[in-house]
């Protein structure tokens, strides 16, 4: 099954209750997935340097003065803020040298999220436990998006939560299950893509990554997925400024939406949608298969249908 | 009336005290406060009674439904009224997939859009929808007849075998064996029939009719067992 929630805000005052507003969408979809959750947030601060998500399985010892033996390492400032197994590094210098600093100072330490904007949290165990754990519910932020996850592809771990980070403050949730994974795996490391996990979604993630890298935009990646992935997926992708839909053509895997003037937001069910402000009145409807939608705070949105 | 809020009333406690009514029940109207897109509203009903449920719903709403008439004020979630077998259930809002499947009898009306997989191995059922349906609406259905005001969206009626389906706009593609037919007069009078029940004030006559062209390998008897 899996329960995915996303969120976002067109009205700047509801964003300090961002994370708040999201961790309840995805508290409530906990019934759809027991195994692992997770949480992207988006927030509009604008420092201009690298944000970089990491987790350890033995916090207190790896994130001991990392940030000065990373910035012994890089010959730049670095800042720590440890949250429970996850700490946010930032630092301004390129993502590949934190990278292969920290793969050099500690490799069991690993990678969630890269971006200026992006920080992602996820970890075993339930939504609720997973959004008190890293204080979610106290986050502000302009958008986001969270998963809980029912296991099918792969083994229960942090690597295998959602969200997958796809690129800089780029990020993806699935619910569903591409039955292609292993051929598409083995076609993408041909290519040099570098994929961790047996996962099904960490493919789907890298896919549309290497589509990017390729000159793609998000939404043409989207629909090159479309033919590029086989099986059952629901995605919500999160980017700097926007976030998106798209359903595989059988669209078997359960969406609602639901837009006012003050936000655009997303849910496995309705139920995940009933505590936002105004839902009474809302545009509430089910995207279309096979059609990526897409909205972004450059006051653009849109719906690009492609024939099955 | 008897009113029902779920805010205070777990859904366990709603469905065993609507199961609990009987054929000579005087307890006919019921209402259910903030349903909130919870699953399995009315399911399993068996009495003639009327139940109008105050919001949108989640999964399998009025499922198996026998004898009751469900009003939903909002839109279904997936799997509405699925093997309903008699009575009536109509959502004013939006239905999402495979509404309706397998339902043996009574009348579902869709008063918005339905979504892909509309009357799935429909059993008998009659479904009216007043806006459009998604794909792969009718697939393998048996009998009854599905009625669309709008348009209809790809592999419509795939593997048919004796359901009716009436659309009243396009049709983005037929699915395998399903082909239009000539609408005859007794069809325009169940038509009629359907649509004054239904609520809707389209008129039959801007219908067209399709069917099980019956060439599948099943409908060869030379394949029979």
């Amino acid at each position: 099954m899996c329960g995915i929630v996303g969120l976002f805000l067109k009205d700047k005052t509801l964003e300090p209750k961002l994370g708040e507003m999201l961790s309840d969408m995805l508290v409530t979809m906990t019934d759809r997935g027991p195994d692992s959750a997770g949480i992207a947030i988006y927030n509009s601060e604008n420092t201009n340097k690298n944000k970089i998500v990491v987790q350890s399985d033995t916090p207190e010892e790896a994130f001991k003065d990392l940030d000065q033996s990373l910035a012994k390492s890089l010959a730049v400032e670095v800042t720590i803020d440890v949250k429970s197994t996850h700490a946010v590094l930032t630092a301004d210098c390129a993502f590949e040298d934190i990278k292969a600093a920290l793969a050099t100072l500690d490799p069991t330490i690993r990678v969630m999220s890269r971006g200026e904007n992006l920080e992602i949290y996820k970890e075993v165990g339930l939504p609720k436990n997973v959004a008190e754990r890293f204080a979610i519910g106290a986050m502000s932020g302009t958008h986001g998006i969270g998963h809980t996850r029912m296991a099918t592809e792969s083994a229960v771990t942090t690597m295998g939560a959602h969200p997958f980070n796809t690129g800089m403050d780029q990020c993806l949730v699935h619910n569903g299950s591409l039955s292609n994974h292993n051929s598409l795996r083995r076609k993408l490391r041909r290519e040099g893509v570098h994929i961790e996990t047996e996962n099904d979604t960490e493919v789907g993630a890298a896919y549309l990554t290497w589509q990017m890298q390729n000159g793609a935009t998000l939404g043409e990646a989207l629909e090159s997925g479309l033919d590029a992935l086989d099986g059952f997926f629901t995605f919500v992708v999160g980017t700097k400024d926007g976030f998106g839909v798209v359903r595989d053509p059988i669209a078997c895997k359960p969406a609602v939406m639901a837009e006012t003037d003050q936000y655009v937001a997303f849910g496995s069910e309705y139920r995940a949608l009933v505590n936002l402000p105004g839902i009474e009145t809302a545009r509430v409807w089910e995207p279309e298969p096979a059609t990526v939608y897409f909205w972004s705070h450059d006051d653009t949105s849109s719906a690009t249908g492609k024939a099955a | 009336m008897q009113v029902i809020d779920m805010e205070t009333v777990a859904l366990r406690e709603l469905n065993e005290t609507l199961h609990a009514q009987t054929d000579t029940t005087n307890q006919t109207k019921w209402v259910i406060d903030n349903p909130k897109g919870a699953h399995a509203i009315a399911c399993g009903l068996d009495a003639p009674i009327e139940v109008t449920v105050k919001g949108s719903t989640g999964y399998y709403c009025a499922g198996m439904n026998k004898q009751a008439t469900i009003n939903i004020k909002g839109s279904a979630g997936p799997g509405v009224a699925e093997n309903m077998m008699s009575g009536t259930v109509v959502i004013d809002g939006d239905a999402s997939q495979y509404a309706g499947a397998t339902a043996h009898g009574g009348l579902l009306v869709i008063k918005g859009n339905a979504s892909s997989r509309c009357g799935i191995s429909m059993k008998g059922v009659d479904i009216v929808v007043h806006g459009n349906i998604g794909h792969m609406s009718a697939f393998m259905a048996q009998s009854g007849n599905l009625v669309v005001c709008g348009d209809a969206g790809e592999a419509l009626g795939d593997s048919l075998y004796e359901a009716r389906l009436f659309v009243r706009g396009s049709v983005k593609s037929l699915g395998a064996d399903c082909v239009e037919k000539e609408m005859r007069p007794e069809h325009l009078t169940l038509l009629a029939d359907l649509l004054e029940r239904a609520e809707s004030d389209a008129k039959p006559e801007e219908f067209k009719r399709y069917g099980s062209a019956r060439q599948l390998y099943n409908f060869n008897i030379d394949n029979a067992y």
